[in-house]
């Protein structure tokens, strides 16, 4: 199995299985990149109505092609036919936002309901057309590479690379408008435009795609790869680049794993790879992830607790939140009956002094940094020069002991 | 509950009151936090009874946030609230909340009279059918608040100042002791800012209490009896004539707020 | 219309009407909250809970996939909830995320085991088989009183009879705190309503909506239904009181037309087969919505959206 999964992986499998591996990576890494434009326009969803709109457009080439004579089931024929009516389910999309007082979220389910249920009529009619003849139009809601033609793969290598290339192109503007919208137009962006090649390019992706892992899950090469890229990094630019690292490497590893044994769908395989590397993520990232984003919270609200503990001590206030009290008794800030220690008493002249020095500072210095560092946390030192401190301790005066 | 006593006793100015047991509203060391930045930290306050107080503050100082945490709206990093001498949250039913009317959306499919009754919920309960003594009573706030004609209406029709109003007749049909309101006066128009502020100082005759967030520092001296005055931490509070005054606005506004243009403000002398 | 139809039609119709009546009553809120995709994330999860289910007790039973199910859409539930807090991603991206990657794992569970003698398959999860739950013991209407014939009902009938009832009883008494919640949810909370766990209830009772539409429909109808009844419904009113009763007016005519054209349509145009009955009440419900875009009365909004 090990090694079925090397050979594979190492395009040694045979030629259609390298060609599909090498398709499924530049797949993937056009989703990545080509979804992060609609994750950073807050639309990512969107793609979950074009994947499920172009299921009537299959059905409805098959029928064409057979009408006119041909074979039911050329490729391009088909992926043609997808995109049309995927065209057609985001124009219905924009319709029905621009039109009526419906929100977007509405819109998209309607669509993509709407439009694989009709799709799913279509097939049926297919099926009753072509008598017992298996025109296997329902390896495009799940793909299948099993059975895959040479020619198929040559399409969907090629389709990725050229759309892989579109985005390169596009990635500036794109990047623009995604970041900032307003300032795009303000610099002379045709933002309308720009959102319309965006949707082009989900289309693109959405169409190859559907070959390899099926209409319902290219949507997730569109959103996690780009998802997984936010938790690591604040800056667009970086979204753009590691969701297309992260959609190559899934469809990659994902196409050789599903290449080395039987009974393991592509594009399932893709997905969960995918979703393994985000939920990595999710749990690791420094910013975002969940362990960094515990730890932070809880040394927060400790430090918070300590700091109201230790003003109220130095007020002669009396203590009533448990977790305060558990705080201060824990550091042997005060004793079991809550009486303050000699060490609580000295943390607790520091804090109200800070507190004074703040609440100076804040009078003498029209600045916003000190305005807005005044949050009862941050140490003063990191705020005011030295000789800016030396000044206010002046103005206050000796420290007062808490007694 | 010795807790409120000790804590509103600090309070000089509610020091004459004979019924701290029965002040409205008191908070001790309440911290919120959005992410790792406190929102609002270790604020105390306590309200007078019959009395009406602005929260006043820049943007972002936590004014909304403050109202929200005492509801139990979002959650508290640290702190208690109590109301009426005890535990907020066994006194709900003698508070009532008027949210700022940004925070919903108006086109929502209800009229106006439906809105207010929403007011009636804690007496109306799962099942309890409305009858004509609620609506009767739903229709007596809406007239309070000049709405009265407006009661039959698709709330999407409503402009800025009438949905404000209707928010405020809600709160009526609450007939609650202490009143929490969220910018009130945010974006409301004269005559809608007359009636409201008509209605709390009937509120007040009537010996209740209102706790208003307020960003016009104008009319703070004209409509209320008391200030607090918060930038993340509270800054000062009590009577507005002691406490409105030049050198705790510096504190609260620190440079955003030039001091010619305190000067300009009605503040007592 | 005599005994062909109450052997043939009269259980899946009856068993689409309910369903589409089960999923679109929650609609209605999940609309008015903006969370109508979080319909399409449940019906996309049932598939994982149901496989699951299947995996740990070797059978397809209705309370082991009702458990399932239920017990995949919290799961759901819990991760878009996580990933937006903790990771700070946009809601729609984090339901993107969430369900697709559960609808892969259950596509790949399906796959791997094995259910050759059982009916559990993908195609059959989508779409589900609305015209194979016919009433083989009925003779004629007369059947409807006899209880040797009424015992031998399509159990999916039963099933779904016993949701639609749940959750109308739930809409009814619910339904102050969920209009309250819906339209204000700081005001609702002020006023003692736990929001989370009513948000949360509602999400249940979708999933459970779905998972027992899903098992005779399949889960394409169950978003066509959590969404197009309650969206017409909203463009022809401005009360939701009576948007309710369109929205189950709209669902009832979707499944009826639905199945009439899908089992009689093709006979009528010349053609000998039926086609998918759950793909036309689809289709018949988007274009009830699209009419409603077209021409209902309140089909423009009023009011400023929230946050505005």
């Amino acid at each position: 199995m090990f090694r079925a999964f090397l050979d594979a992986f190492l395009f040694q499998a045979g030629y259609n299985a390298a060609l599909v591996a090498a398709g499924a990576a530049l797949l993937g890494v056009a989703a990545g990149s080509g979804g992060s434009f609609l994750f950073l326009r807050k639309r990512a969803l969107v793609s979950d109505a074009v994947a499920h709109a172009t299921l009537p457009g299959v059905g409805a080439a098959f029928i064409v092609m057979v009408a006119l004579g041909g074979d039911g089931r050329n490729l391009l024929g088909l992926l043609l036919g997808s995109a049309i009516s995927a065209s057609i389910g985001l124009l219905a999309v924009e319709w029905i936002v621009s039109r009526t007082r419906l929100a977007e979220d509405a819109a998209i389910g309607a669509v993509l309901s709407v439009f694989f249920g009709f799709g799913i009529v279509l097939l049926t009619v297919i099926q009753t057309l072509s008598r017992g003849y298996q025109a296997g139009l329902e390896s495009f809601l799940l793909g299948s590479t099993a059975g895959m033609l040479f020619a198929d793969a040559i399409v969907i290598a090629t389709g990725g690379a050229a759309t892989l290339a579109l985005i390169l192109i596009m990635c500036r503007p794109m990047t623009i408008v995604a970041f900032d919208p307003e300032f795009a137009a303000a610099s002379g962006i045709n933002v309308r435009r720009i959102d319309l090649a965006m949707m082009g390019l989900v289309m693109a992706v959405t169409v190859i795609g559907l070959k390899v892992v099926g209409l319902i899950l290219i949507v997730a090469m569109l959103i996690i790869p780009p998802v997984t890229a936010r938790l690591w990094t604040e800056r667009a630019e970086h979204v753009l680049l590691f969701g297309g690292l992260f959609g190559g490497f899934s469809g990659y590893v994902g196409a050789a794993i599903s290449a080395s044994a039987p009974n393991l769908p592509t594009g399932p395989i893709v997905v969960l790879v995918a979703f393994s590397l985000f939920a990595g993520s999710l749990l690791f990232a420094p910013g975002r992830g969940v362990i960094a984003a515990f730890l932070r919270h809880r040394r927060f609200q400790l430090a918070v607790h300590r700091r109201q503990g230790l003003l109220a001590l130095a007020r002669g206030e009396a203590i009533f939140d448990p977790l305060t009290l558990t705080v201060l008794r824990r550091e042997g800030l005060i004793r079991q009956d809550g009486v303050a220690t000699q060490k609580g008493r000295a943390h607790a002249a520091k804090a109200l002094r800070d507190e004074k020095r703040w609440a100076l500072a804040r009078q003498l210095y029209e600045d916003e940094a000190v305005g807005g560092g005044y949050d009862g946390l941050t140490p003063i030192e990191t705020v005011l020069t030295r000789d800016e401190l030396a000044d206010i301790d002046h103005r206050l005066g000796p420290p007062a002991p808490v007694s | 509950m010795n807790a409120v006593l000790e804590l509103a006793s600090r309070k000089e100015w509610a020091a004459g009151s004979d019924a701290l047991d029965e002040s409205p509203l008191v908070v001790a060391g309440l911290t919120v936090s959005y992410g790792e930045k406190p929102a609002i930290f270790s604020i105390d306050a306590a309200v007078a009874a019959g009395s009406m107080t602005a929260i006043v503050g820049p943007n972002g100082a936590g004014k909304s946030t403050l109202i929200k945490a005492v509801l139990g709206i979002v959650p508290r990093l640290s702190g208690q609230v109590f109301a009426y001498g005890r535990p907020l949250r066994q006194n709900m039913h003698r508070i009532a909340y008027v949210p700022q009317r940004a925070s919903v959306d108006w086109d929502f499919p209800t009229r106006v009279i439906d809105v207010v009754l929403m007011g009636l919920y804690r007496e109306l309960g799962l099942l309890g059918r409305v009858r004509q003594h609620h609506r009767e009573r739903a229709l007596s706030c809406l007239d309070r608040v000049g709405m009265a004609e407006f009661a039959h209406r698709q709330i999407g029709q409503l402009s800025g100042g009438q949905q404000q109003r209707v928010f405020l007749a809600r709160a009526l049909a609450q007939n609650a002791g202490l009143y929490l309101l969220d910018e009130p006066f945010a974006g409301v128009d004269a005559a809608t800012e007359r009636a409201i502020i008509d209605v709390l100082r009937a509120l007040k005759e009537e010996g209740r209490t209102a706790v208003c967030v307020h960003h016009d520092l104008a009319t703070v001296a004209d409509y209320f009896d008391n200030v607090l005055l918060i930038n993340v931490r509270k800054i000062a509070e009590g009577p507005v004539e002691t406490t409105f005054t030049a050198e705790n606005l510096q504190k609260t506004y620190g440079g955003r707020l030039a001091t010619a243009h305190i000067d300009q403000l009605k503040l007592p002398a | 219309m005599g005994s062909e139809f109450v052997q043939l039609s009269l259980t899946p119709l009856l068993i689409g009407i309910l369903s589409a009546i089960a999923c679109a009553l929650p609609g209605n809120f999940l609309i008015l909250r903006r969370q109508a995709l979080i319909g399409d994330a449940i019906s996309h999860v049932v598939l994982p809970g149901i496989v699951v289910a299947f995996l740990l007790t070797g059978k397809v039973s209705t309370w082991p996939m009702l458990f399932g199910a239920g017990g995949a859409a919290i799961v759901a539930v819990v991760m878009i909830e996580l990933i937006k807090r903790v990771g700070r991603i946009e809601p729609g991206a984090a339901m993107g995320v969430t369900f697709t990657a559960l609808f892969a794992a259950g596509v790949l569970l399906l796959e791997q085991s094995d259910t050759s003698g059982v009916h559990l398959d993908v195609e059959h999860a989508l779409y589900g088989n609305l015209e194979s739950l016919i009433w083989f013991a009925a003779d004629d209407w007369s059947s409807l009183f006899d209880p040797v014939a009424l015992a031998a009902l399509p159990p999916e009938l039963f099933r779904i009879a016993v949701v639609a009832l749940l959750i109308s009883i739930l809409t009814i008494v619910f339904w102050r705190p969920l209009k309250l919640s819906t339209f204000d949810e700081a005001f609702a909370g002020a006023v003692g309503i736990r929001t989370g766990v009513l948000g949360l209830g509602l999400v249940i009772t979708a999933a459970v909506a779905a998972v027992a539409a899903f098992d005779a429909v399949g889960s394409i109808i169950v978003i066509a239904m959590f969404i197009c009844p309650p969206a017409a419904a909203r463009l022809m009113t401005n009360r939701l009181e009576v948007q309710i009763l369109w929205s189950v007016f709209f669902a009832v005519i979707s499944a009826v037309a639905g199945y009439v054209l899908a089992g009689y349509g093709p006979l009528w145009i010349g053609g000998q087969h039926a086609v998918s009955a759950a793909g036309m009440i689809a289709t018949v419900s988007g274009v009830i919505l699209a009419l409603a875009c077209l021409f209902g009365p309140q089909r423009m909004r009023m009011g400023a959206p929230a946050g505005s």
